[in-house]
């Protein structure tokens, strides 16, 4: 789960880490109170969207007037903005982040992450901070500093100051930065995190370090141990087609293919686009069922489907081990009755109380295709959308 | 002898006396699983399914020699019970729950360090010797004995693979379900060792996902250690490149955890590589004989 950079900062700021000064705003007049209660000559006003790149995308503005961080408040709520990360459509901005400006001498990375390879967080640092990390980390990867942090202890005092010296910092800045990413790391620990990136880390006017920008995610699996992240949530920056799934416990990915997939299993579903991609086809979608599918879930799986108009063609794919084969034969012809379904549909199901679904699929009278194992069942809709001629 | 679980092995199952819990307990009794007990924390002292009930897992195994732990409690509570387990000495411990939260395992994993324990999942069907030791979630019917390992991330496309196999009558030693979340109990190298000691095994299908850098590094210690023919598959080439918000992952990962980049240096390394998952049955059999 993803939260605003401003909500981001205030969670920091409170495990002390250094922000700037700043408040959100959600209309012109707020936006001119905060940097008129902020006080200072500039100010920074960042588009509040759950997407990266927004410098590029012109959603990151300085004002050198009150008039100006109207004007520029104006501009950015309520347009859509488009960032290399939020696809042509863009995101709609709701509000806007207002910040003291500061000088900046030098940008810095500072990032923690669950690292799949050592099974730990691992934090990862450089001297060359700014928007092109990945870059960096791929052309000159000696220039990225990594500290893995064994959860036992946490992350170590003498750790964070080889951090800092193999990143550059000097001095008292080394003090300033181990207190930083020690407090970041309680933050991380302590809220359940998946990702934590300080991105720019700035050292600015005076030398002081402080977060410029903040983006954090979190462990879906622990919102129910995290009532203040959970508050946070901003449905307005989710696919709504997705939050709907969610709802109805399925997982769902909308793509850009015409072969609308009904599976269970995240792995299953993976294999059965592959198979689809394999035969030259399209998938629509990833849809996970999950275990225990009621023939309710079955016909919320169609619906949710078939609300894509580029849908063509479905193919139902279950391998039962907890689900049962019978069940979604009953969602199946539940849904082929209630909904209005105009496209073929293949099927393919095995495990448990296969044999029971089946028959039933057949007494339907309803037309299915049935397919006998997952090659069949490709070529099957290979076939049927090269009939429809499409 | 297959690997981590077998005929003689003693299971008990903790949250034995859940729905989900009995509703498989019985299931792998009927397959011939020696299950001999159950843990509910307030329940000790009961009978359930003609097995004793105990409070904590320490009694279980004090009591019932038990070295083989099914762990069926819902997912907030698992880190706790699977410690439980290490704690009481359980040397194979498989975790069902899906959805545990990651630094949950992060922790587990510190604390299971020279504990000398198999973990098996989280987010697993679970693991099977066939006809003899079955602990977890999986449809009993579709495995038969036989002679090829199957290790997978996947739970559904572990049966996928295993149907395939039957439909061409290859039966199989162990087939162990490594479960697909990000950091896990065990990994693809653990079980690959296994079954190149296991003289009952004679192939291995390696089935893994995209995301993280298991599977090649299974596949550079298989090319160095093992002496069996491994037939390998990711799934996910269609998937489209995940939403993120920060670096910090790319950074880690690189490009080299999509499905194609990992299937095609496992190749490098000797796996003999299915493009199409509908193949993997053929392709084994087609390797194997």
């Amino acid at each position: 789960m993803n939260i605003h950079e401003y909500q981001t900062k205030e969670l920091l700021k409170g495990y002390g880490v250094p922000v700037p000064g700043g408040r959100v705003a959600h209309n012109v007049d707020n936006a001119a109170t905060v940097a008129e209660e902020l006080g200072g000559e500039r100010w920074v006003v960042k588009a509040q969207i759950h997407a990266g790149g927004r410098g590029k995308g012109g959603g990151v503005k300085v004002a050198s007037s009150l008039d100006e961080v109207r004007q520029f408040t104006d501009q950015l709520i309520g347009s859509h903005l488009v960032t290399p990360q939020t696809g042509a459509g863009g995101r709609l901005v709701q509000r806007v982040l207002v910040e003291q400006a500061c000088d900046i001498n030098k940008e810095y990375y500072l990032g923690l992450v669950i690292d799949r390879g050592s099974q730990r967080v691992t934090v990862i640092a450089s001297a060359s901070g700014g928007m092109d990390i990945e870059e960096v980390a791929r052309a000159t990867p000696e220039k990225v500093v990594r500290e893995t942090v064994d959860p036992a202890v946490g992350l170590m005092a003498f750790q964070c100051r080889k951090i800092a010296a193999n990143i550059g910092l000097k001095g008292k800045q080394i003090h300033a930065a181990t207190k930083l990413m020690r407090a970041l790391y309680r933050c991380f620990r302590d809220q359940d995190a998946l990702m934590a990136e300080i991105n720019p880390l700035a050292e600015v006017n005076g030398g002081q370090l402080m977060a410029l920008d903040a983006k954090m995610s979190f462990d879906g699996n622990a919102l129910y141990r995290l009532p203040a992240i959970t508050e946070l949530r901003d449905f307005d920056e989710e696919d709504p087609k997705e939050v709907e799934a969610t709802g109805h416990g399925l997982n769902y990915i909308a793509l850009d293919g015409n072969v609308g997939c009904i599976v269970n299993g995240a792995g299953l579903a993976m294999a059965t686009m592959d198979a689809i991609s394999f035969h030259q086809g399209k998938p629509a979608n990833f849809l996970d069922v999950g275990g225990g599918a009621s023939p309710e879930k079955v016909g919320n799986a169609f619906r949710i489907v078939l609300a894509d108009p580029n849908v063509k063609i479905i193919l139902v794919n279950i391998f039962a081990g907890i689900n049962r084969c019978d069940w979604i034969a009953e969602g199946l012809i539940k849904a082929m009755q209630d909904q209005q379904i105009g496209v073929p549909i293949v099927v393919r199901l095995a495990g448990t109380n296969v044999e029971k679904g089946a028959q039933m699929l057949a007494a339907s009278g309803l037309d299915f295709i049935m397919a006998d194992n997952l090659d069949d069942a490709a070529t099957k809709v290979m076939a049927t959308l090269g009939g429809q001629g499409s | 002898m297959s690997v981590f679980v077998h005929k003689h092995s003693r299971v008990i199952i903790q949250g034995f006396t859940g729905q989900h819990a009995t509703f498989h307990a019985e299931e792998s009794m009927a397959n011939g699983t020696n299950v001999v007990g159950g843990v509910t924390p307030g329940k000790g002292g009961q009978t359930h399914l003609e097995r004793p009930v105990f409070d904590t897992v320490s009694q279980a195994v004090e009591e019932t020699g038990a070295d083989v732990s099914g762990i069926f409690v819902p997912p907030p509570f698992a880190a706790d019970a699977i410690m439980e387990a290490l704690e009481a000495g359980i040397g194979v411990i498989v975790v069902i729950a899906d959805g545990i939260p990651v630094q949950d395992m992060v922790r587990v994993k510190r604390y299971a360090r020279d504990r000398n324990a198999i973990i098996i999942g989280p987010n697993t069907p679970g693991i099977i010797t066939p006809a003899a030791c079955k602990v977890g979630i999986m449809p009993s019917h579709i495995y038969k004995p036989g002679r090829i390992g199957v290790v997978s991330r996947s739970g559904t496309l572990n049966y996928e693979a295993v149907q395939q196999m039957s439909a061409l009558g290859m039966g199989q030693s162990t087939s162990v379900g490594i479960g697909g979340d990000p950091v896990n109990g065990t990994d693809f190298v653990t079980v690959l060792r296994a079954f190149e000691e296991d003289p009952e095994t004679d192939a291995v299908i390696m089935i893994g996902e995209i995301g993280g850098p298991q599977e090649v590094e299974a596949a550079r210690w298989a090319k160095a250690n093992m002496s069996k023919p491994v037939v390998g598959f990711v799934a996910g080439v269609s998937a489209p490149p995940g939403r993120r918000m920060g670096h910090a992952g790319a950074i880690i990962s690189g490009e080299s955890d999509t499905a194609n980049a990992k299937m095609d240096t496992m190749e490098e390394l000797g796996v003999h590589v299915v493009r199409n998952p509908a193949l993997i049955g053929e392709t084994a059999h087609r390797v194997f004989s």
